[in-house]
Formats: C-alpha cells, sequence, structure tokens
C-alpha cells in the first residue's frame, strides 16, 4: 500500500491558480483509472482533472470554491505499490492545501516544517495540526484540507410547506371545530409536526378574521420567509471580480444613437432568401461586425488594450471581437479571431461556433482570450438603451439594442421605418469623445447605406 | 291510508340506519324508522357478531380438541363433542341482547321504529307496508337511504338447498361433512376456518389466483399457512361449474380441466350488492356509481334532502363507516356543518391469524406518488406472542419518507383486530413515526409491536 498524491496540473499559459469548482469524488470514495476527480477553472476555462491510477481516496485536497496554486496537492489517494509520496513528504498536504492563492505556492510546501509525527501516516487525524497552523497564518483558506463530511451539514429540514392539493392534516376535533366554524382548513397552515393543523393555529385564524397565516400556502399573497446564501464561486466570482475591477478602473461614457436599419433589414432578408439553404441564416449581428470592422479602420485608436499599470496603448491591425455570450453558468465572452478577414457568412459561422463553445462549457483558452474590442447584443431583449462595461483592457464596448418599427418623417411624409439604438461606452482615459461619436457615426453611415459595407 | 309527518325517515335499521336514527332523535329531530326485519341489519343478525360469535366457538373447540391429543402446555382433557343447537341458541342469545338493546336505545333517543317493507314514492313520500298488516303513508323532510347490501347469488349455483349464502352458515342445524366454500374473500375464509375448527373438511374454491386478493401477499402469507395447518384443501385459480346434490360442486381449473368436489355445503360468498333497488329508490333518479348510490362528502345524494349511507354507497361495506356516516347526516339535518371524511377506516378479516389494515398500503402510497419508507416487526419477536403460542404474523408501518407522516399500518397475527384502534387514532392524530416511537407501549402486549415497526422504520428497533 502506498499514498499517491494529485497535485494540481501546470495547465500552462503562465497559469499560477486554479479555483477548485466542484469534486467528483469524496474522502473513502474507491476511483478507477481516468476516472475524473475535480473540475478546476483557470481564468475563463474549466479543466477536468482524471484520476491517473486506481485507488481509494484518503482526502480532499480543498473545498469547493478555493483557490490552489499550481502543483498543490488536489487528492490523496491510497494505491496498491508503492504511490508517488516518499516518507517524510508527508508535509505537503497541509502546506499546499493551505498555500496562499499566490503562484510561489511550490517553494512553500517545500519549505514548510516537517510535521510532528515523521511517519507517513495517511490518516487525517496528524495533519489537523498543521493545517491548523497554516490556516491561521493565512485566514482566507479554509481551515482543514479534509472534506466537509455530510454529518457535519446541518441535518435537511424536515417540515415541508403543504402543497395546494394536498389534504390538510388535522385532528379530528380541530377538523370538527373547523367545520363547526365554517372554515376550509385547507386554508389554515399548520405550526405542529408535519405541518399539523393545531388547536391555535385555527384560533389564530379566527382571530384575524380568516387571514391567511403568514407564510401560509396555497395563495400568491401570502408572506414569505427564508433565505438563501449562494456562495459566489466559479466563474461568477470571475465575472464579479472582472466586472468590479472595469468599472473601478475604467472612467466610462457612454454614447447612444439611433441608426436607421430599414434597407439593412432589407439587404439581409434578400439574402436569406437566396443563401439561407446553402449558407445559413444570418442574423444581424455579421453586419454590425462588419460595420465596426470597417469604422474602426478610421478609429485604431478604439481597437485597443490599454495596460493602465505600464500606461501603454496597444492598437491592433486585426479585429478580434469578443461577443458577449449568456451561458448556463453566467457571462462569457468568447472571441471571434480576425473578424476584419470574414464574410458576413463566415463571421455568423464564427459566432455561433464560439458561442456555443462557451455555452456548452468546452470552449478552449484561446477562444476566450485576447478580444480588442467587444459587442454585446440582447436581442430582442436588447431594450432602449444600455450602458455595457467595457471588458477590460479593451478600451470599447458597443451595445445592440432592439429594433422597433416606427413612423418617420421623410420627406415631409410620415413612413414606417426600422430603428435600432447602439449603445457603446468607452473608456474616457484613451478614447475622446469626439472619436467616440465620430466611430459610431461611422458605423451608423454604412448600417443605414449597407453598400458602404461591401464598397471601402 | 293512515299519515304519518316526520321530519327524517330512515329506511333501513342496520349500524348505518340506527346511529343515524339515534344520533337524530338526541338532537331533537323528529325520526322514523324502518326496518324489514330485525333492527341491527346484517351487522347485528347475520353478520359481523354472529360471525365473531361462531368464530369464538370454534376456536374454543379447537382448543379443546388439541388438549385431548395431549397439549405442550401439559393441558390433557377428554375428547370434546359440540351441541351444535345449543351454540346457536348462544350466539341468538347475543344477537338478541344486541338487537334489543339497540330497539332501547331508539326508544330512549325518541324514535319511531316501524317493521315494515318501505317504498319510496318520491323523495318525500314513502308508503309502509308494516307488518302487521297496517299500510301507512309517511312524509319526511327529508329522507336517509340505509338499505345495505345483500350477499351475491352464482346463477350456476342459486342459493337453496345445499347451496347457501353466510346467513344460513351461521345458523346451522347439524353441521356439514363437507363444506366447500366458493370465494376466499374475507367471509368465506372467516367461515371456512371456523367450520374446519368445528371438524368440518372444507375446501375453498378462488377465481383470482391468491387468497384475500384485497391484501398484498406478505400480508396473507401467515393465513394461507394456516388454511394449509388446518388441513384446508385450496382450489386457486378455479371458476365455479355448477353444483347439483348427487355430485356435488363441480369447478374448472386454470388448465380447463374439470373437478368435482363432493359436498354436502356450498357457501357461495363471492361478494355483496347494495340494495339500491326493488324498493322505489330507483324511481328517485339518483345519480349511480355503479350499482351504489352516489354520494359527497355530505352523504348527500344528487337529490336534495335525500341522504345516503352505509353499503348501498359503495367500498368499504363496513359497519363502522356506515356508523360514521350516520352521524355524519343526522347531525347535518340538525344544522350542524359536518362532512365525512376521515383519514382512516380500518378493515379487519377476523380470519386465523387476523389481518387488520388501516390508511394506505406501500403499494396505494406508491401509485399516490408518495415517497415513503416502512418499518416491519414479527410477532416471532414478541415475548407476548410467544406465551399466545402464536408468533406467526407482524405489523408494518408506512411513512412519508420527507416528515414521517404515518400514512398506513398493516398487521398480521392472532388478536390483533385490536391493534386497529391505534392504527387508526394514530392517523386520525396526524402522527408522525417519532410521535409512535416515543410513546410506551406496555409489557408485554401485542402492541409493543406497534412501537417497534415505527423505530424500525426509523432505523432505530431494539429487539430486532
Amino acid at each position: 500500500m502506498g499514498t499517491y498524491v494529485i497535485r494540481i496540473p501546470d495547465i500552462g499559459e503562465g497559469i499560477a491558480e486554479v479555483e477548485l469548482v466542484a469534486w467528483h469524488v469524496a474522502a473513502g470514495d474507491t476511483v478507477s483509472e481516468d476516472q475524473l476527480v475535480a473540475d478546476v477553472m483557470t481564468d475563463k476555462a474549466t479543466v477536468e482533472i482524471p484520476c491517473p491510477v486506481d485507488g481509494k481516496v484518503i482526502s480532499l485536497g480543498g473545498e469547493v470554491g478555493q483557490t490552489l496554486a499550481v502543483g498543490a496537492e488536489l487528492l490523496r489517494l491510497q494505491v496498491e505499490g508503492a504511490g508517488n509520496l516518499r516518507e517524510g513528504d508527508d508535509a505537503a498536504p497541509s502546506a499546499a492545501a493551505a498555500a496562499p492563492a499566490q503562484a510561489a505556492s511550490q517553494t512553500q510546501s517545500q519549505a514548510a516544517p516537517p510535521p510532528p509525527a515523521a511517519a507517513p501516516d495517511p490518516e487525517p487525524a496528524p495533519k489537523a495540526e498543521p493545517a491548523q497552523q497554516t490556516a491561521s497564518a493565512e485566514p482566507h483558506v479554509p481551515s482543514s484540507p479534509t472534506s466537509a463530511t455530510e454529518s457535519e451539514r446541518p441535518p435537511r429540514q424536515r417540515v415541508t410547506p403543504r402543497r395546494a392539493s394536498e389534504r390538510p392534516l388535522a385532528s379530528p376535533a380541530v377538523r370538527r371545530r373547523a367545520l363547526d366554524l365554517g372554515i376550509e382548513l385547507r386554508f389554515v397552515q399548520g405550526s405542529g409536526p408535519a405541518g399539523r393543523i393545531m388547536h391555535e393555529d385555527l384560533a389564530d385564524f379566527v382571530a384575524r378574521g380568516g387571514q391567511l397565516h403568514a407564510g401560509g400556502s396555497g395563495t400568491g399573497y401570502e408572506k414569505r420567509q427564508g433565505e438563501q446564501t449562494i456562495p459566489v464561486i466559479g466563474l461568477r466570482r470571475m465575472i464579479a471580480r472582472k466586472m468590479q475591477h472595469a468599472k473601478r478602473q475604467i472612467p466610462h461614457f457612454a454614447y447612444v444613437e439611433e441608426v436607421d436599419v430599414t434597407e439593412l433589414e432589407k439587404l439581409r432578408q434578400t439574402l436569406n432568401a437566396r443563401h439561407a439553404g446553402s449558407r445559413g441564416k444570418l442574423t444581424l449581428l455579421p453586419f454590425l461586425v462588419r460595420a465596426m470592422v470597417l469604422a474602426l479602420r478610421e478609429f485604431p485608436q478604439i481597437n485597443a488594450r490599454y495596460d493602465d499599470e505600464a500606461d501603454v496603448v496597444t492598437r491592433f491591425a486585426a479585429v478580434h471581437m469578443g461577443v458577449a455570450t449568456q451561458t448556463p453558468n453566467g457571462l462569457m465572452v468568447p472571441v471571434v479571431q480576425h473578424a476584419e478577414a470574414l464574410d458576413l457568412w463566415s463571421c455568423a459561422q464564427g459566432i455561433a461556433e464560439v458561442a456555443a463553445a462557451a455555452r456548452s462549457g468546452k470552449a478552449s483558452r484561446d477562444t476566450l482570450t485576447g478580444s480588442t474590442i467587444t459587442i454585446t447584443s440582447l436581442g430582442p431583449l436588447g431594450g432602449i438603451v444600455s450602458t455595457p462595461v467595457i471588458n477590460h483592457p479593451e478600451v470599447a464596448i458597443v451595445g445592440v439594442n432592439r429594433m422597433v418599427e416606427r413612423p418617420m418623417l421623410q420627406d415631409g411624409r410620415v413612413v414606417p421605418r426600422l430603428l435600432m439604438n447602439l449603445s457603446s461606452s468607452f473608456d474616457h482615459r484613451v478614447v475622446d469623445g469626439m472619436d467616440a461619436a465620430q466611430f459610431i457615426q461611422s458605423m451608423r453611415t454604412r448600417l443605414e447605406t449597407p453598400a458602404l459595407l461591401f464598397a471601402e | 291510508m293512515k299519515e304519518i309527518t316526520t321530519r327524517l325517515l330512515v329506511i333501513g335499521g342496520g349500524p348505518g340506519g340506527y346511529v343515524a336514527a339515534i344520533r337524530a332523535g338526541q338532537l331533537g329531530v323528529s325520526t322514523v324508522l324502518v326496518e324489514t326485519s330485525e333492527l341491527g341489519g346484517t351487522c347485528l343478525t347475520i353478520g359481523c357478531i354472529p360471525s365473531k360469535a361462531m368464530i369464538h366457538a370454534a376456536r374454543q373447540f379447537e382448543h379443546a380438541a388439541q388438549s385431548a391429543g395431549g397439549s405442550p402446555l401439559g393441558i390433557r382433557a377428554g375428547q370434546p363433542s359440540i351441541d351444535i343447537t345449543q351454540t346457536v341458541q348462544w350466539k341468538d342469545g347475543i344477537v338478541s341482547r344486541l338487537t334489543g338493546g339497540v330497539g332501547t336505545l331508539l326508544r330512549k333517543a325518541g324514535v319511531k321504529v316501524i317493521k315494515g317493507w318501505a317504498q319510496v314514492q318520491d323523495g318525500k313520500t314513502v308508503t309502509v307496508q308494516a307488518k302487521d298488516g297496517e299500510s301507512m303513508r309517511v312524509q319526511c323532510e327529508h329522507l336517509l337511504l340505509a338499505t345495505g347490501s345483500e350477499p351475491v347469488e352464482l346463477p350456476m349455483a342459486p342459493f337453496g338447498g345445499a347451496v347457501v349464502s353466510s346467513t344460513e352458515l351461521l345458523s346451522p342445524v347439524d353441521l356439514p361433512r363437507h363444506l366447500v366454500v366458493v370465494g376466499a374473500g374475507y367471509i368465506g375464509l372467516e367461515l371456512g376456518i371456523a367450520y374446519r375448527k368445528l371438524g368440518a373438511d372444507v375446501t375453498v374454491v378462488e377465481a383470482e389466483n391468491t387468497i384475500l386478493p384485497r391484501y398484498d401477499a406478505e400480508l396473507t402469507k401467515p393465513v394461507l399457512q394456516s388454511l394449509k395447518r388446518h388441513g384446508i384443501t385450496l382450489h386457486l385459480d378455479c371458476s365455479m361449474e355448477g353444483h347439483d346434490e348427487r355430485t356435488g360442486v363441480h369447478i374448472r381449473n386454470a388448465q380447463a380441466d374439470q373437478i368435482a368436489i363432493d359436498a354436502d355445503r356450498v357457501l357461495v360468498a363471492v361478494g355483496r350488492r347494495p340494495r339500491s333497488s326493488g324498493n322505489g329508490i330507483e324511481s328517485l333518479q339518483l345519480r349511480m356509481d355503479g350499482h351504489f348510490i352516489a354520494v359527497d362528502d355530505r352523504c348527500q345524494t344528487s337529490m336534495r334532502s335525500v341522504w345516503a349511507i352505509g353499503d348501498v354507497t359503495g367500498e368499504p361495506m363496513l359497519a363502522h363507516r356506515a356508523m360514521a356516516q350516520g352521524v355524519v347526516v343526522a347531525e347535518q339535518i340538525a344544522g350542524q356543518n359536518r362532512r365525512f371524511q376521515p383519514l382512516s377506516i380500518p378493515a379487519v378479516c377476523f380470519t386465523d391469524p387476523e389481518i387488520v389494515t388501516a390508511g394506505l398500503s406501500a403499494a396505494q402510497a406508491e401509485d399516490a406518488g408518495v415517497d415513503c419508507i416502512q418499518g416491519t416487526f414479527p410477532f416471532a419477536a414478541n415475548g407476548r406472542a410467544m406465551t399466545l403460542q402464536s408468533t406467526a404474523g407482524f405489523v408494518r408501518v408506512i411513512a412519508r419518507r420527507d416528515n414521517h407522516l404515518i400514512l398506513g399500518w398493516q398487521a398480521v397475527g392472532q388478536d390483533v383486530s385490536e391493534l386497529a384502534a391505534a392504527f387508526s387514532q394514530s392517523m386520525e392524530m396526524g402522527a408522525q413515526l417519532e410521535d409512535i416511537a416515543g410513546t410506551i407501549h406496555a409489557h408485554p402486549t401485542l402492541g409493543e409491536a406497534v412501537q417497534e415497526a415505527a423505530l424500525q422504520a426509523l432505523g432505530q428497533a431494539l429487539h430486532i
């Protein structure tokens, strides 16, 4: 019997730490080779960690939501044969698991003091002391590297509120009293065990003049109790941090313009009528990307990334278009690379591909990084105006609002036109208001006269 | 024709009708009750009570016979004999004491009882042909139909001669040599076992492939074993073909083989049908539920001020259901707001061993989509059962998994019928498993198995 330790692998690309987002095993489980044991998340991608050997889980290296450094212990297994942990190495689990969210964890764990008992005892008990020591030094880290067991959690609440279809529970005497009072027991909330209606509940109900009990069921007007604590972990924590960073660092200014997309919409429908079968259907988004690509040639300062610590703005010849995408886990921004080199259909396909990858959680790191500007569209939910948050360290974001048909005056006549707002935000540190306005006007001109999208 | 006017007219003096009449009388409602035969109905005169008397007599006789062969208890006695005429007289004594008691109670409550045939004219008018020859017309504000039920006859073996219903079997003039029971329901098995204990050869014929088809196999297994131990022959999956006095009973089994069984008495106990026609009830054009009169949870029929209770309104055809319905109706007529909404109508099968059920079975709970747990405690681990020489059977409880609310009880074993009180009370009070598990049950009693079953469902059983 030996002990085998799985450590956080070096995922590359300079990643120093990962966040633990899910465990697929628990202490005591038997695992087999290639079985997935945990999900960890890097800056944007979720990585599944497989088990390289057969064995039995002794301890888990952290709790969900905890940040672990590359090289830190993820899992400790009992395996047939020698394992990969030499005697005397036993300091690793506690120190590594408790490693601070810094890149230097490797050196730290090696420098950690030897455990009080030198024997490589796989039981979790001896580990508790060093774990607590490190924990007190690093208060941000959960106190114990061993997993929280089921029994430590509060027991599941027994009493569930009665469903509308469920028969009220009351003793025969209470039922008789309710009938005497002309009260339908299904409107009375029971305070007894299993929701049993007691004489007091009936008296309360009468005292309130037959008003529904606070917290009662069977109606939409009851007062509701209870709260739910949701840990902000994983992608949600990433989003929260990015949003906070962007809003704190970047002095945003918003610019909203109305665009007449009547002609553009006609063109879109014509193209779809001709080519939808062979090339796929077009939404408005590829046209907007095309308009941005062209307008950005006139305003290269907007297709840029601003390193505000080094005070350097990097302008890009290529347009790597970030596409804000709602996924089941939250907002992600997959990137369509080299949007300037894509025709409408390639662009549409590119957007569909990266969005699907993001939604399924299978987006590669390349797909999720390197954007130079971002577009965000909620389609029919786009509203009138939005104030999008810049995808730091980019300097601009263009938001697309809802398209509506409205009566407009044209040559003295009222005509129906399709109108749509573009709501954009810019980093005022490096983009002047005049430039931003002219950039949006350049887009607008091209969108209102769609031929300009193709004739440069 | 003599005219009588009353507030409430009850047709039928069985447990439903007489209880309704007594309660109505107590509440000051002028009440007339019409009964064709004896007060007390099927239950008191030809059902529950006389059958329990005969079952008790048979049990005593069996004990005596066992002692004659030398019992493990060390009792030695001579070979017993039975004077069945005296047994029937003893039984009739109990019945007449009870029916007489009912009459007294009715009189005390101010109820006018008419012995005779009622013919419903309309929802407020009934003509009665009294037994003493007088005929009268009764006008009522409320009409309560409590006409009960009667044994179903088989067309290929009509009642008469050797073919009898439970009624005749409860007042025998002599004991048959070989009794064939058609129908392995509770009536057939109760009487079949009793007659076997009294010394008759007994053969049971059942069309389905199990005895007591309403109960699950676990519950009926101890009864099945008891039938075998008593030497009762069982023909399952067999249909009744006919009967004649010379060659006996003819049945056909699942393989279509015809079998003739020599029999000098044949009990047909294949079910009971409601008395919902034949006395003018059909002329009311009430909404029906099959042959039963359809009623709501107030026991109202589809006609205003016409009420119905008991066997004539459907399953389960049990006296205690009818009695509870009778109270509900009487109190409503007296102006109170009442409904018939029991959580549990317990059912007892007085076979040997007895079966008692209350509430839902595991299968019923599953059908209702309720996630359930169950606990079982065998009488083999109960001290009292050992001292009664009867360790067959068990108590079982069904409860919701989420809040441990008790949904049902089942038990099989000697004398478990008395547990029905505990079962129903726990459910009507909305007890959880913890309530029963936390109640001290007297030692040594069979009731300890009730507590232990609850403990077992909670994973805390102490004695198993």
